[in-house]
């Protein structure tokens, strides 16, 4: 199909997706709008996982952050009565200025890219990285007191969440 | 999978999504939605993380991208009881009024 391959194909599709539901994210006014819009854009960084040959942390992907952040998110704004569609906005001024900003930005990305070398994936790649019996041999032999660590910190964020959260007695 | 695509789009792909995410940050005044353009920001450097491990065929790339997310869901959790506590008492959670840390 116009000497493009499947792959570069599928690669395409999932890149507009991507780029779409995350600018949709941004300008939305219904802030439920925006998390469902968040929850596409992490499908859509999910199947480019898997096209990288990432099949576990794809999984991953969408349980935690599809599954469990993002209902977070709803939950949260559900409790605010956030769900309505006028928020107070920005000035247009700010608004402008944050554009130029961020295309500022994106100019100094590409260009930093610019004459850098085309390597494809498939130079090194094997297809056997993202196996979960290969990351599980990496985690749990070289990373594994940064494993126990990030256990620790999820405990410590969870008694400071808990703690911000309660109503103060006094 | 055979992947035949260049390192050089994922970059781009991930710059492009970093700065919307940036953007939504510096252009919104709900404190909800600058969260979720953090998360946006966060997972254009995973993505990018993924396809160098890819290109190097080296699981420790995907290994950095579960810690970031695990560091993710506890910024998450405590950055929306943060975001609950403030909405107690502004009754906003808009960021143009949370001027004062104390009243």
């Amino acid at each position: 199909m116009l000497g493009y391959t499947i792959t570069q194909w599928l690669f395409g599709i999932l890149s507009f997706l991507a780029i779409m539901f995350a600018l949709m994210v941004v300008f939305s006014r219904n802030p439920v709008n925006s998390v469902l819009y968040l929850v596409l854009t992490f499908f859509c960084i999910a199947g480019h996982y898997i096209l990288l040959n990432a099949q576990f942390l794809a999984i991953v992907h969408i349980v935690v952050y599809a599954g469990a952040i993002m209902v977070l998110f709803l939950f949260v704004i559900m409790l605010m009565n956030l769900n309505q569609n006028d928020e107070p906005q920005k000035t247009w001024l700010s608004k402008i200025i944050a554009a130029v900003a961020g295309g500022m930005l994106l100019f100094v990305f590409v260009g930093s890219l610019k004459g850098a070398e085309q390597l494809n994936l498939t130079a090194y790649g094997s297809s056997q990285i993202g196996t979960v019996k290969n990351l599980g041999k990496v985690l749990f032999s070289e990373f594994l007191f940064p494993f126990e660590i990030a256990s620790v910190l999820l405990l410590a964020a969870m008694v400071g969440a808990i703690m911000i959260g309660k109503k103060e007695t006094k | 999978m055979i992947n035949s695509i260049s390192i050089n789009y994922y970059l781009l792909l991930s710059a492009v999504l970093f700065t919307i995410g940036a953007v939504g940050v510096m252009a919104r005044r709900n404190s909800i939605i600058i969260f979720m353009c953090i998360e946006l920001m966060l997972n254009a450097v995973n993505l990018l993380l993924v396809s160098f491990s890819t290109l190097h065929g080296d699981a420790k790339g995907q290994v950095f991208v579960f810690f970031i997310m695990a560091v993710a869901a506890a910024e998450v959790a405590v950055g929306l009881a943060i975001l609950s506590m403030i909405y107690r008492n502004v009754k906003s959670i808009d960021t143009d009024l949370m001027t004062n840390l104390k009243n």
